[in-house]
């Protein structure tokens, strides 16, 4: 079995006569996004805290690659800090430094490399993050989407290979929320490194968690991935995910997942030996469109994907959901296969007609190639079974899918 | 009352405090006061050896520079302001007072020793921390409270050798500078209050000036200043460093207090530390 990256063995922590960590026991393994969630206050930023040296435990064991911390030499731990970054739920950035300054300042401190090679690495973040007209403004100048993005730059300029994340989106509207957590995830799958964050951001941070840890009531109840949190029977999915998932996608105004699944529950149940449909939609060229237009456009395109499935299936009594940053489903009540490939002929007419404005994408390529990005939506139908699990509905519509339309986008925001 | 009962409440005063509670609980809270003071006293003097080593590590020489500049380049205009003033109503004090003797040639004696052995070093000191003191625990404070320290920490960056080590060394570097300076407009001052204004004698006043000022009293007033600058360097950073952890406030409240306390902690520690140290090199 794998040896885990950073196990916490009964770890108990106090504050007084609070106690806010009681033997808790976790696992986080390498290279993957794993996500702690609960309810304001229970603990989660403390946790985080102890990971990377700041608080120590009163009681139990932190393990890095199997080893105790608490037995590791000055300068073991010392290599092993200097592995970890830290995004501070605040940012924690230095208001009288500019950004260029805040961003530098680990490896102007910390390292013995020229000021040449320093100014390389910090303007190679500043490109990714987005940060080139701020490069030399001051904190209290930028948006606070800005800020986190200089807090982020800050935190990966050393290469780190684990990145600590203390709600890296807290304070920002669904839009900068989602980007925020898609250039997470991307850095995650460029860098390589092992992020460990802490979100009440349900459901978006399913889609870029490969694992899920769950504190309730001063422990650690469970842990695994987001599909087996779903099937996960517990109190803290009552107390906590249902009250940090909304009855709608913040983003797209989509129904929740858990709602979707409530709704076609009672669909199954009312028009029983009735007919319905699912419709499987796939939005490609994401990364595209990060690419060239950054993570805000690529955020406006799902948002208006979501948008565009609402105000086509809602009005014929239709309930769609997000399954994946870049996958909707919907059901059609009452339709058959013949009748849902004509709803769909109907909506890829609109679609392509209309476009998506909030990415100025439409069926006509640009004339400046070079900065237009091609979009590509793939649909699949299936006719739902009233025994048959949701899960492999969906499996079959996306297994049938095919490519329903193309648009180019030339990023005009 | 009935004597048990009696017995009771005199043994028990109100429900679920003891008598006993009472008759210690001065005792205790000036006992807890004394512990507290005993303890930060003992904290303070490690954070100051500790941070004081660390002046010595690579990449600091800029950043006492640039604390150089904050405390002291920033703070000479108002030290030459006081020291002027000083100077001036040392020369009207002391002018009429000696005229009285028929002893105005010894004006310059006493404006000069007056300023260097005590005013100079005690005074600059006091402005100091008006000045760049309460500055420096605000600057820190507001940092500790929002996460900057712990992000130094987070980063690898000791918090001491990169927020308080270069503040100190800035201090002892500046307090025997500005010290000098206002040794120096004092006793241009005392000369255009005693000589141009009252009449006195210009050469008179500077000979005494030249003669009376020993080295001794030069070099007393210079360590002086170097111990003011420790005092005040340490408390300020120290009250500022540990704003988080004031039982009486949190957040910028706290800030706010701990800045109070640092100004008024620096000039009682300095009016104290002035008499030890005096008492010593006398």
């Amino acid at each position: 079995m794998e040896t885990p990256f950073i196990e916490f063995r009964n770890v108990s922590k106090r504050f007084g006569e609070r106690t806010v960590l009681e033997n808790v026991n976790l696992q986080i393994y390498e290279g993957q996004v794993t996500t702690i969630i609960g309810l304001s206050g229970s603990g989660k930023s403390v946790l985080l805290k102890h990971i990377i040296g700041l608080m120590k435990p009163d009681e139990g064991a932190i393990l890095f690659r199997g080893k105790p911390l608490s037995t590791m030499k000055k300068r073991e731990m010392e290599t092993f800090l200097v592995r970890i970054s830290y995004m501070f739920q605040d940012n924690a950035l230095f208001d009288s430094m500019t950004v260029h300054e805040n961003i530098s300042l680990p490896l102007r401190e910390t390292t013995n490399l020229g000021k040449a090679e320093i100014d390389r690495r910090v303007m190679a973040r500043i490109e990714q993050t987005e940060l080139g007209e701020a490069a030399h403004r001051y904190p209290s100048e930028l948006s606070g989407g800005m800020q986190k993005r200089v807090a982020l730059a800050r935190a990966l300029v050393v290469d780190p290979q684990i990145v600590l994340f203390d709600e890296p989106t807290s304070g920002q509207d669904p839009l900068r929320k989602n980007a925020i957590l898609s250039m997470i995830a991307q850095y995650q799958r460029k860098f390589g490194f092992t992020a460990i964050m802490v979100s009440h951001e349900i459901p978006d941070v399913f889609f870029i968690s490969n694992r899920i840890l769950a504190l309730y009531d001063r422990k650690i109840v469970f842990q695994g991935t987001p599909r087996e949190l779903e099937k996960f029977e517990h109190s803290f999915k009552d107390e906590v995910i249902r009250s940090m998932e909304g009855l709608r996608d913040e983003l797209t105004g989509l129904y929740s997942k858990r709602q979707f699944i409530l709704n076609h529950a009672q669909l199954i149940r009312k028009a029983d030996g009735e007919t319905y449909s699912v419709v499987v939609f796939t939005l490609e060229g994401l990364g595209a469109i990060i690419a060239t237009f950054g993570h805000d456009a690529a955020q406006e395109a799902i948002k208006a994907m979501g948008m565009f499935v609402i105000k086509h299936f809602d009005a014929i009594g239709g309930f769609s959901t997000r399954r994946s940053t870049n996958e909707f489903v919907t059901v059609l009540p009452y339709s058959d296969q013949e009748d849902a490939e004509s709803i769909l002929k109907d909506f890829i007419l609109d679609l392509q007609s209309s476009g998506i404005p909030g990415i100025y994408a439409g069926d006509r390529r640009p004339t400046d190639a070079d900065r237009s990005v091609e979009i590509t939506v793939l649909a699949g139908i299936t006719q739902g079974q009233p025994n048959e699990e949701i899960d492999s509905i969906l499996d079959a519509a996306k297994n049938r899918q095919k490519e329903i339309a193309r648009l180019w986008c030339d990023g005009r925001r | 009352m009935m004597p048990d009962e009696h017995r009771r409440k005199f043994s028990e005063g109100e429900p679920g405090r003891p008598l006993g509670a009472y008759l210690t609980g001065p005792f205790a809270v000036s006992g807890r006061s004394v512990i507290r003071w005993i303890r930060n006293s003992g904290a303070s003097v490690i954070f100051f050896f500790l941070a004081f080593l660390k002046i010595f590590r690579t990449k600091q020489f800029s950043k006492i520079v640039q604390q150089v500049y904050y405390i002291g380049a920033r703070s000479s205009m108002i030290i030459m302001l006081v020291g002027l003033f000083t100077g001036m109503v040392l020369g009207l004090q002391m002018y009429s007072a000696l005229v009285n003797f028929g002893a105005q040639g010894y004006l310059g004696t006493l404006v000069a020793l007056s300023l260097i052995r005590e005013l100079g070093p005690v005074l600059a000191a006091i402005m100091i921390t008006a000045r760049a003191g309460s500055a420096i625990t605000a600057e820190i404070g507001i940092q500790r409270i929002s996460e900057q320290v712990d992000a130094l920490a987070t980063m690898r960056i000791d918090p001491l050798r990169y927020l308080i080590s270069p503040r100190i060394a800035a201090a002892i570097i500046s307090f025997p500078v500005l010290t000098a300076m206002f040794d120096l407009v004092g006793i241009l001052g005392g000369y255009i209050s005693g000589v141009l204004i009252m009449g006195a004698n210009s050469g008179t006043y500077l000979f005494r000036v030249q003669s009376s000022v020993e080295m001794k009293d030069i070099t007393h007033g210079f360590i002086k200043a170097v111990v003011f600058a420790v005092v005040v360097s340490t408390i300020c950073c120290f009250q500022g460093y540990f704003a988080h952890m004031r039982t009486d406030s949190h957040g910028a409240k706290a800030v706010g207090l701990a800045t109070t306390s640092a100004v008024v902690l620096s000039c009682v520690f300095i009016l104290l530390s002035d008499y030890i140290v005096t008492s010593l090199l006398i």
